[in-house]
């Protein structure tokens, strides 16, 4: 058995009297690549919420590599390994590619508490920032402000920047949204190129993507999970056809 | 195509000095030679350079809009006043107290306020600083409530520099303290805390999703500015040997956030243009119209505003910019 990166037991938020995560069971292997699908406001970024804790559950529990996280706040969990990107980009736009990748890695390294020596004259964060940038084939723009970069591009910053935090979860929100299906190829070529042992989960509508990319898919609808299993199960699953993969065919 | 090695190269230098960075200081040491009959108005500026400043690391680095920094200004006027009035005259340990005591104010007040945003945080900023007001007003023994603290007696500055009629030695002495604050300013706006600062200013979500104590970092530069005021404060009461309740005053509050808007913000030397305009104006468009002055400062603002949203330092950048283009 492999170990479980990431776990949630039971995991429930009510907003007033909706539910918008009914005990949730969900359990993630390290080096998974797994999809989390379902229609829209069936709960998925609700979901990324919890588990980074930028949301507290109502009920149920989150686990990291086997610990309780349930209780700690968001930048703890960060420092226990998890990250994340956004659907809709948050990056610093007056500031440049470089230095929104510095952001994580000061974070990450303890240097961000320092009060001296100018962050210009840190070698060890900066040449870590560019190392990422060249991965992603950002380095050319390391020195642009993020306001002056294309949509596309900005995307690529974002899991630059999860990147930065050395993640063994990554949780990747709708990574190509808003990017012309023409430059996505190269977001999830990235995406397919990262460290085999970072634990992936990608929230996305393009299913082309999520057969492409997952070796597991969850498919979440109103708050709950309504099935899991490999890309070809939940292709012939009738219950999905019928909720999701259907509807999304009869509409076009 | 820009070379690997010169990638970062924005960042890398950054924090350089650069020569126009010397001419507010040699200014204000020529100021010193020049208009030996204004070193008493001219030390005033330097305080509110110094008051200006401490508000830019809170507003122009954090974000954090405040319409009561003169809370922190007025425990530093008052530590160093009462100190002094008790009969402990020595200068520089009077800063000292005034900086320890102001930042302890800010660490509390902000630990208690720094969780809300926007007009919350705006009202309570307001509230604490009325809310001292009351008090100094009120414990009239210690303060002197209305009529304001006298009996301020100052030492001479390291047992040697007497504090003089002309305001010679009180010119130098904030001039210096200035420096040394500025210093320390300079170089937490540089160091990865100051760049942190800015993240929070920039995408608050962000900053919690990488991991950033996003409190802690609020409360910390907001106890240090608050103790940076203190300090000017301080100056105020060491070289007039007074204090009043207007060193706690809603209108302090704002006089100081309108020089920082006039300067410009989030670069530091935004203070040492809006300080000084903003007297000369004041003092211009008093003489002009002791009635009706408000209404030239409020219509400077409102240009200020439209016009050079990033302030006259923000003018001059884009001028400069402009002429290194043209002149390629």
């Amino acid at each position: 058995m492999t170990a479980l990166a990431l776990e949630t037991r039971a995991l429930s938020k009510n907003f007033g009297a909706l539910p918008v995560a009914q005990a949730i069971d969900f359990r993630l292997a390290s080096g998974a690549r797994h999809a989390l699908i379902g229609p829209n406001g069936a709960g998925k970024t609700t979901f990324i919420n919890l588990i980074t804790g930028a949301l507290k559950p109502s009920s149920g529990s989150v686990h990291l590599a086997g610990a309780d996280v349930t209780a700690l706040s968001q930048a703890a969990r960060v420092k226990r390994g998890i990250a994340r990107t956004f659907q809709i980009n948050q990056l610093y736009r007056g500031l440049s590619v470089l230095e929104n990748v510095c952001m994580a890695i000061a974070e990450r390294t303890g240097a961000a508490r320092a009060m001296f020596r100018p962050i210009g004259r840190r070698g060890e964060v900066i040449d870590e920032a560019l190392a990422i940038l060249e991965l992603l084939s950002l380095g050319d723009d390391a020195d642009r402000l993020i306001r002056e970069l294309p949509y596309g591009r900005q995307r690529l910053v974002e899991i630059a920047i999860a990147l930065g935090l050395k993640p063994r979860v990554l949780l990747l929100d709708e990574p190509a949204a808003g990017v012309p299906t023409a430059e996505s190829h190269v977001l999830l070529d990235v995406i397919e190129s990262l460290p085999a042992e970072i634990a992936m989960l990608i929230i996305e509508h393009d299913m082309d993507v999520v057969f492409r990319f997952a070796r597991e898919i969850t498919v979440l609808v109103a708050g709950e999970v309504l099935v899991v299993g490999t890309p070809s199960e939940i292709a012939a699953n009738e219950r999905v056809r019928e909720v999701y993969l259907g509807k999304k065919t009869r509409h076009g | 195509m820009i070379g690997i090695a010169e990638r970062g190269a924005f960042l890398r230098h950054r924090h350089r000095l650069s020569w126009a960075e010397s001419v507010p200081w040699i200014a204000a040491v020529a100021a010193f030679f020049l208009f030996p009959s204004y070193e008493t108005l001219g030390a005033q500026v330097l305080i509110m350079v110094l008051f200006a400043l401490s508000l830019d690391l809170i507003l122009g680095y954090a974000g954090i809009i405040s319409l009561g920094h003169a809370a922190f200004f007025g425990i530093g006027a008052y530590t160093a006043g009462i100190l002094s009035a008790q009969g402990w005259g020595e200068p520089i340990s009077g800063l000292v107290l005034a900086a320890i005591v102001a930042g302890i104010a800010g660490f509390i007040s902000g630990w208690a306020i720094l969780r809300t945003t926007g007009l919350t945080l705006l009202m309570l900023t307001l509230c604490f600083a009325e809310l001292l007001r009351e008090i100094a007003n009120e414990q009239e023994h210690y303060t002197g409530g209305d009529d304001g603290l006298r009996g301020i007696r100052m030492d001479p500055i390291f047992g040697v520099f007497e504090f003089d009629l002309f305001g010679e030695t009180a010119y130098l002495y904030c001039l210096a303290v200035l420096f040394i604050m500025f210093v320390v300013a300079r170089a937490i706006v540089h160091s990865p805390f100051g760049q942190s600062l800015t993240g929070i200013r920039e995408n608050i979500r962000r900053m919690h999703a990488v991991g950033a104590p996003v409190h802690l970092k609020l409360v910390t530069i907001y106890a240090i500015s608050a103790a940076m005021a203190g300090v000017a404060g301080a100056l105020l009461a060491q070289t007039t040997e007074y204090v009043g309740l207007t060193v706690l005053s809603f209108i302090r509050s704002g006089d100081v956030l309108i020089v920082i808007i006039l300067g410009g913000f989030g670069r530091l030397y935004g203070a040492f243009i809006g300080a000084p305009l903003y007297m000369v104006l004041q003092d211009q468009l008093a003489k002009q119209s002791p009635e009706y002055w408000l209404f030239g400062i409020g219509l400077v603002l409102v240009v200020v505003v439209m016009f050079a949203p990033r302030g006259v330092l923000g003018l001059l950048e884009d001028l400069g910019a402009r002429f290194r283009r043209d002149s390629r």
